[in-house]
C-alpha cells in the first residue's frame, strides 16, 4: 500500500515536526511529545488537557489552541499516551485555576489518565467521554467508548474556560454534553497501522461493519453495505432510541469522516441524516461536517447528535482559533 | 543447585523476556488484531528494549531495583493498557521486595501475588474477563502451591508455566468483559487473549532464568 511517510517508526514524531512548521502559533514539545497553546499557560484560567493514541487527526492536537485545548499529548498510533506525557501538559497550561483531562473511555487511555493524574502538582479533573452507542451492555464491557462527541466537549468547555469559569464548573459543562450527545459509526474498509504495514481486518466488497469504533477494531455486526439513505437509517436508529432529542433547542448534528471518505459523500449523508430526523422532530441548530476525529485512512462516517440549550449553542458559537476548528475570531 | 535467585538471575529473567517478547512480536500483534487494535507485540516490544538499554546502563544491584527500573521503563514507554497493567505488577514487585539482595521460591511467590494484584486493581478486571489475569492468577497459585509442599524451584516455576499456558488457552472460549477486545461482545469468542499470551511469557522466562 503507498502511503506518505517516511519510516513506519517515525510517522508520529514526523508529523509533530509538520504541525509544528505549519503552526507556528503552537508549541510542540518533540521531546514528550505534547502540543501547547503558544502562550500557555494562560493566568487564571483553568487548563484543559486532552490526548490519546495517535491516528485520528485533526484530534487532539488539532484543537489545541484559544477557546478549545491547551495541550494535547500525543501517543503512538492508536496507543494511549504515558503518564509522563500527561502530567508534563498538566502542569505546562496550569495557570493557576486547576486542570481539566478530558479522556476518551478506552482501558489504556482512562489507567494512563489516572497514573497521570496522580503525578501531576495542580488539581485535576478528569471526565471521561462514554458517547458510542454500538457498545449495549455496558455491564459485561469496558464501557461505551468516547468518539464523536469529544470534539464537542473540547469545544463546549474549551468556550466555558475561556469565559473564566472556575473548574467545577467547566467540568460540570463537560459532564453535560458527555451526558446529552451519542454516536454511532460505520466503517466501509479497515484501516492500516503503519508499523503493521497490512489492514488491521478484512472487509470483502459488498460488507460493512457497523458499530465501528476508531482504532480499526472490528464492529459489533458485519451487514451488507446499502445506499447512504439505508447506511444513516442504521446510524441513526439507535442514536433515537437511546436518547429524546425531540423538543428543546435541537441539535448539534456532527457527521464525520473517518480518514478515507470523501467530503462529497459525507455532505450526501448529511442531507439522509437531515431528513431522518426531520421526520422525527429533532430540529437542527447547528451542524459540523468533516473529517475531525478519524481513523487513519479507514474509509466511512460516523453521525453524533449532541442535545442542545442555550449554554450549548452559546458556546459552541463562541470564538476558536486552532488548526482544524476556526471561526468568530 | 540452592533455590536462591540472585541479582544475575533477575537480570536474566527479564533480558529473557525481553527475548520472548522480540521473538513473538508478530504473534502477539496478530492476537491483537483479531479482537483489539493490533499493537500488543509493537507495544511490548518497544517497552522491553527500552527496558534492556536501562538496565544495562544502570546496571541495578538490589532486586527492587530492578524491578522499579522495570516498572517505570514500562509505564513510559508502552502506553495503551499494557504500559500501567505491567508497569504496575513490576512497582508492586519492588515494593515487596524491599531490602533483600537475593529471592528464594517463598519470596518469588509473594512478589507475583503482588503483582497479579496490582494488575487485578489497576485494571478493575477478575479471572474470567479474557484478560492477561487468566493465566497470571492461575500460574501464581501453582507456584504457592508446589512452594509450599516443599517443591524444588525449578519443579515449582515448571508448575507455574503450565498453570499458565493452560489459562492462557482457557481464553480462547470466553467472551471478553474487559479492554477493547469487550466491545467485540460474542465476537471476541474464539480468540486467545494477546495479554494472557505475554504474561505466559514473562513465566516462561523465570522457569528459564531463575532455576
Amino acid at each position: 500500500m503507498n502511503k506518505l511517510i517516511n519510516d513506519p517508526g517515525n510517522v508520529v514524531a514526523d508529523a509533530l515536526r509538520g504541525l509544528a512548521a505549519a503552526h507556528p502559533e503552537l508549541r510542540v514539545d518533540h521531546e514528550q511529545r505534547v502540543v501547547f497553546r503558544g502562550d500557555a499557560p494562560v493566568r487564571g484560567k483553568v487548563g484543559l488537557v486532552s490526548g490519546g493514541g495517535s491516528g485520528h487527526e485533526p484530534l487532539h492536537a488539532g484543537f489545541v489552541g484559544a477557546g478549545m485545548l491547551d495541550a494535547a499529548c500525543a501517543g503512538e498510533i492508536f496507543t494511549s499516551p504515558v503518564p509522563d506525557q500527561m502530567a508534563a501538559a498538566t502542569n505546562g497550561v496550569d495557570g493557576g485555576a486547576g486542570v481539566l483531562h478530558i479522556v476518551k473511555n478506552y482501558t489504556g487511555d482512562v489507567m494512563n489518565f489516572e497514573m497521570a493524574a496522580e503525578l501531576a502538582e495542580t488539581e485535576v479533573v478528569a471526565v471521561v467521554i462514554d458517547d458510542d452507542v454500538a457498545v449495549q451492555d455496558s455491564l459485561y464491557t469496558a464501557g461505551r467508548r468516547g468518539v464523536g462527541v469529544t470534539v464537542l466537549v473540547e469545544k463546549i468547555a474549551g468556550a466555558a474556560a475561556e469565559e473564566g469559569r472556575p473548574l467545577d464548573a467547566v467540568a460540570a459543562v463537560a459532564r453535560k454534553v458527555n451526558s446529552q450527545g451519542r454516536s454511532m459509526g460505520v466503517a466501509l474498509s479497515s484501516c492500516t497501522v503503519p508499523a503493521a504495514g497490512r489492514p488491521t481486518f478484512d472487509l470483502p466488497d459488498g460488507e460493512m461493519e457497523l458499530g465501528i469504533g476508531i482504532h480499526g477494531e472490528p464492529g459489533r455486526r458485519r451487514v451488507p453495505t446499502g445506499t447512504a439513505a439505508e447506511i444513516a437509517e442504521m446510524l441513526l436508529a439507535p442514536i433515537l432510541a437511546d436518547l429524546d432529542f425531540t423538543g428543546g433547542d435541537g441539535v448539534i448534528c456532527f457527521v464525520n469522516g473517518m480518514g478515507a471518505t470523501p467530503l462529497i459523500e459525507l455532505y450526501v449523508m448529511y442531507q439522509e441524516v437531515a431528513a431522518i430526523l426531520g421526520k422525527a422532530g429533532v430540529p437542527i441548530a447547528r451542524s459540523l461536517v468533516g473529517p475531525y476525529i478519524t481513523s487513519l485512512d479507514m474509509a466511512g462516517c460516523s453521525v453524533t447528535l449532541l442535545k442542545a440549550d442555550d449554554e450549548i449553542l452559546r458556546l459552541w458559537d463562541a470564538p476558536v482559533r486552532t488548526p482544524a476548528l476556526r471561526w468568530g475570531v | 543447585m540452592p533455590d536462591t535467585v540472585d541479582i544475575t538471575a533477575l537480570h536474566g529473567w527479564i533480558r529473557e523476556f525481553a527475548r520472548l517478547i522480540a521473538d513473538h512480536k508478530d504473534l502477539l500483534t496478530e492476537l491483537d488484531a483479531a479482537i483489539g487494535d493490533a499493537d500488543h507485540g509493537i507495544n511490548m516490544h518497544r517497552g522491553m528494549s527500552a527496558v534492556v538499554t536501562t538496565l544495562e546502563s544502570e546496571s541495578p544491584g538490589r532486586p527492587s531495583e530492578i524491578f522499579k527500573r522495570t516498572g517505570m521503563t514500562l509505564v513510559s514507554t508502552v502506553g495503551g493498557a499494557s504500559g500501567p497493567l505491567y508497569g504496575t505488577a513490576f512497582l508492586r514487585m519492588s515494593a515487596i521486595a524491599g531490602d533483600a539482595e537475593s529471592l528464594d521460591g517463598t519470596d518469588l511467590a509473594k512478589l507475583l501475588r503482588a503483582a497479579l494484584d496490582g494488575v487485578a486493581q489497576r485494571g478493575k478486571a477478575s479471572v474470567g474477563d479474557k484478560t492477561m489475569l487468566d493465566a497470571l492468577s492461575p500460574a501464581v497459585e501453582a507456584l504457592e502451591s508446589a512452594i509450599e509442599d516443599g517443591q524444588p524451584l525449578a519443579v515449582a516455576l515448571g508448575a507455574a508455566v503450565r498453570a499458565a499456558e493452560e489459562g492462557r488457552a482457557a481464553t480462547i472460549p470466553m467472551v471478553a468483559r474487559k479492554g477493547r477486545a469487550s466491545y467485540l461482545g460474542e465476537r471476541s469468542a474464539g480468540h486467545q487473549d494477546p495479554g494472557a499470551t505475554s504474561v505466559t511469557f514473562l513465566l516462561a522466562a523465570a522457569a528459564t532464568s531463575l532455576s
